[in-house]
């Protein structure tokens, strides 16, 4: 045996679950344990130097000083001690065996966590792209609170930004730039901006919107490689030749979830960690939860993709939950209206469920405005709704749909009334005797 | 340093101390209080921090989003509802109220 302190205690007993990954999700199974009755030990381990944060706020508030890993944190050293929930920060997991019974996560540093019950919120790290020139100092991502500092002490002494990615990170962070007087490029390798996650309307909005407050924005571009001198980046060379001056670039094109640890154990992995409705693995015996997990679609509305990983703060709380249930013998089915949300410059996007396999979509409010709704609709079903800067219409969706309602889509571009006055009971319902 | 006591929709008390400068949403996510969810971490997204504002608490007048968000609580908004990512602490106690559910 090897550890030290507290650590060494809990592990000696073999009692008591181990949850890898300090995260949003990570400290959600920790609390929810707790809440369900948990008593046996409980250790949060994590190879960040902080205690647990949020991410969100890294490409947005944080970039503008507005806040610090410190007053991001989730919770206070106080709430970890009287809920006895031991968190152990910069110790990076690197091998874990396991039977039925429990097992023993090893890491880098050569200590020793043993478990009885084993819980993996691994999340994500960035997609690299590995272009000549990548190892140039300028060159970012960003996931970490680590990163964003690094990012926002270079955004600080920079003129040119160029942003490789137009998805809502690079976005966020592009709009927080050129808010800052930076001149700003944003690089996007496919025809549309936000491409994975909203519709070809909301997409083109987000482009004029963008080029109307300055930003750059090149579709289709095709990064051939990053240019330096002394070390450091100073231009980003693209295939149609067009060479764009930078001082930073951020890289922002999507994450890979973290499954080395579940290959280990001989989890089946597939685009993120494969668990079932209750958040077990295919072991039986270990849950997963958050970024890291491939879910069946847990929208309560019937129909579209099958599985899929959700990286979203909603899905990492209520994954969790259900995980921590799991672990205590009581598993639940875990059923949702998947939300998310970017706020760029005055843009304010909220989004409701799942808008994959749609076959209708109404528009609701002009985008010239910039505040309106798109809607989407599958076979006549409501099943999610993109909102600029109209919370009112994103709180009655996600209203709607976990209620089942219906909103029929003729009537749903009426800005006279509010949604939610325009809603009808789900399906007739004929009780018989 | 401001102590802020969150009453739970069943009666339950739990008070904490706070840091003036904090919301009362950030107060009681962090010291692990139930009953205030707060899925988008105060950004004015999610209306899952929804409380009731007893009548000694006193704090500015909300804003126009805030307005508009409380009319998609979980629960329906009362005339003290107000979302509690919004309040920030001064150096008075505060009393508020969750309700049975936030989402």
């Amino acid at each position: 045996m090897t550890g030290t302190g507290a650590s060494a205690h809990v592990a000696a007993q073999a009692r008591g679950t181990l949850i890898i990954g300090a995260c949003q999700a990570g400290v959600q199974l920790a609390s929810s344990l707790r809440e369900q009755g948990d008593t046996e030990p409980i250790v949060l381990v994590g190879e960040e130097p902080h205690a647990p944060y949020q991410r969100p706020p890294l490409s947005k508030a944080f970039l503008k000083g507005e806040a610090t890993a410190d007053s991001l944190t989730f919770r206070t050293h106080e709430f970890y001690a009287e809920h006895h929930i031991e968190l152990v920060t910069r110790e990076r997991i690197v091998a874990i065996e396991r039977d039925a019974t429990g097992g023993v996560a090893t890491a880098e540093s050569g200590r020793r966590f043993e478990f009885a019950r084993l819980a993996l919120t691994t999340g994500a790290v960035p997609r690299q792209i590995p272009f000549d020139g990548s190892e140039l100092e300028g060159i970012t991502y960003l996931r970490t609170a680590t990163d964003a500092a690094l990012l926002e002490q270079r955004l600080a002494g920079a003129h040119d930004v160029v942003v490789v990615g137009g998805g809502f990170i690079g976005l966020e962070v592009a709009a927080g730039a050129r808010a800052a007087g930076k001149t700003v490029t944003v690089l996007e390798a496919s025809p549309r901006l936000v491409g994975r996650a909203v519709s070809e309307t909301t997409s083109a909005f987000y482009l004029a919107a963008h080029r109307r407050r300055g930003t750059r924005v090149i579709l289709n571009a095709q990064v051939v490689r990053f240019l330096g001198e002394h070390d450091r980046v100073t231009a980003v060379e693209l295939g149609s030749g067009d060479v764009i001056k930078a001082d930073v670039v951020l890289i922002g094109v999507g994450v890979i979830a973290r499954t080395e640890l579940a290959e280990q154990l001989g989890l089946a992995v597939d685009n993120g960690i494969v668990v079932d409705a209750s958040a077990l693995c295919s072991d039986g015996l270990t849950v997963a939860a958050g970024d890291c997990a491939n879910l069946p679609n847990p929208s309560l509305t019937p129909g579209g993709i099958e599985r899929l990983r959700l990286e979203s703060v909603q899905n990492a709380v209520e994954q969790a939950k259900v995980a921590a249930a799991t672990l205590l013998g009581r598993p639940a089915e875990y059923s949702t209206v998947p939300w998310f949300w970017s706020d760029q410059a005055d843009l304010k996007l909220q989004i409701a469920g799942l808008s994959g396999g749609h076959d209708q979509i109404v528009l609701r409010g002009d985008p010239d405005s910039e505040k309106f709704s798109v809607l989407y609709y599958r076979a006549g079903q409501l099943i999610a709704a993109d909102c600029v800067n109209r919370p009112l219409d994103f709180i009655a969706v996600r209203a709607m749909l976990h209620s089942g309602q219906h909103l029929p889509s003729d009537r749903a571009a009426d800005l006279s009334l509010p949604l939610k006055k325009l809603f009808l009971p789900a399906v007739p319902v004929l009780i018989g005797k | 340093m401001p102590s802020v006591t969150y009453i739970s929709a069943t009666g339950g008390e739990t008070a904490v101390v706070g840091f003036a400068g904090d919301s009362v949403m950030e107060t009681a996510v962090r010291n692990g209080v139930p009953g205030i969810v707060a899925e988008c971490g105060g950004s004015l997204s999610c209306a899952t921090c929804h409380v009731f504002v007893c009548a000694d608490s006193v704090f500015p007048a909300m804003e126009d989003l805030e307005d508009d968000m409380l009319d998609g609580t979980a629960v329906d908004r009362e005339v003290n509802s107000r979302l509690s990512c919004q309040l920030k602490l001064l150096d008075a106690d505060i009393r508020v109220t969750t309700p049975e559910t936030q989402v």
